[in-house]
């Protein structure tokens, strides 16, 4: 398995993981879908994690991948909080859809 | 065969189902690509040889994540095409945007050396030795992680009461 470090330079995982963020950033201007946004904030957190432990098994420090750990466990507890608010936004004015949400607007 | 060509099937299949994730028109459409997504980031951190994070991410972001996200959605009913759509010029726009920043950050890190693998451990992401890490020298974030999820989770059942008086 050392193999592979050997044939893919750091470079790659770089450009992918900004392909993977962009693509994320794109995601959450794109869409109107508060739970799509949400789904593509998730797959930013992707691409960071990826990179994280790209540069961890380069550098053999195994400090990276515990970030990562801890990265996911917070990524769980946003999630599950995040979709509360939805559903309760849901049930209360009966859209997700962002364009709606604009109380806070003066 | 070409050492490289796994990162590579798996890399065209990431960044092909995360554009499908953003493009497709239904909701439950981008909920799979995103779990076969997540499924291909699994796959790389198998070939950066993190067994245990490999694990982790396949339970927690595959198992909980991803079913919380199709519960959610099933539980809203938006199978339908009901959702409205931004005007083509705002996604456009959107996509300019995007694509600029992924201009700067590729030209940031044009520049730099390609920085090959400058250890020969190949042990870092196994079970035990992130055990040992986790357990030692992390073990006070470690146990505060289990605090945070706690309250998460106080959270997210008094947010989805019926009604808070």
């Amino acid at each position: 398995m050392n193999s592979i470090l050997q044939y893919i330079p750091l470079n790659y995982y770089v450009a992918l993981a900004a392909i993977l963020f962009a693509i994320g950033v794109m995601g959450v201007l794109f869409r109107r879908n508060a739970i799509i946004i949400f789904m593509c904030i998730e797959l930013m957190l992707n691409a960071v994690n990826m990179l994280l432990t790209a540069f961890s098994t380069f550098h053999g420090d195994e400090s990276g991948q515990v970030m990562v750990f801890f990265i996911m466990a917070v990524a769980a507890a946003e999630v599950a909080v995040g979709l509360a608010i939805l559903v309760m936004i849901y049930n209360n004015i009966r859209t997700v859809d962002i364009d709606e949400l604009n109380k806070l607007k003066g | 065969m070409n050492p490289s060509l796994p990162f590579f099937v798996l890399a065209t299949l990431s960044v092909f189902s995360a554009l499908m994730v953003v493009l497709s028109r239904k909701p439950v459409h981008s909920v799979l690509y995103l779990i076969f997504c997540f499924f291909t980031i699994g796959g790389h951190y198998l070939l950066l040889n993190a067994q245990f994070l490999f694990a982790v991410h396949i339970i927690v972001y595959a198992g909980a994540i991803m079913v919380l996200f199709l519960f959610t959605l099933m539980f809203i009913n938006m199978n339908k095409e009901l959702e409205p759509h931004k005007t083509n010029l705002l996604k456009g726009a959107a996509t300019v945007a995007a694509g600029c920043l992924l201009l700067v950050m590729v030209g940031v890190t044009k520049g730099a050396e390609s920085l090959a693998a400058n250890s020969n451990r190949t042990d870092v992401g196994t079970v035990a030795n992130l055990g040992k890490a986790l357990y030692g020298q992390y073990l006070l974030p470690f146990e505060l992680i289990s605090i945070l999820l706690l309250a998460a989770m106080v959270g997210a059942v008094l947010l989805g009461k019926k009604s808070v008086e």
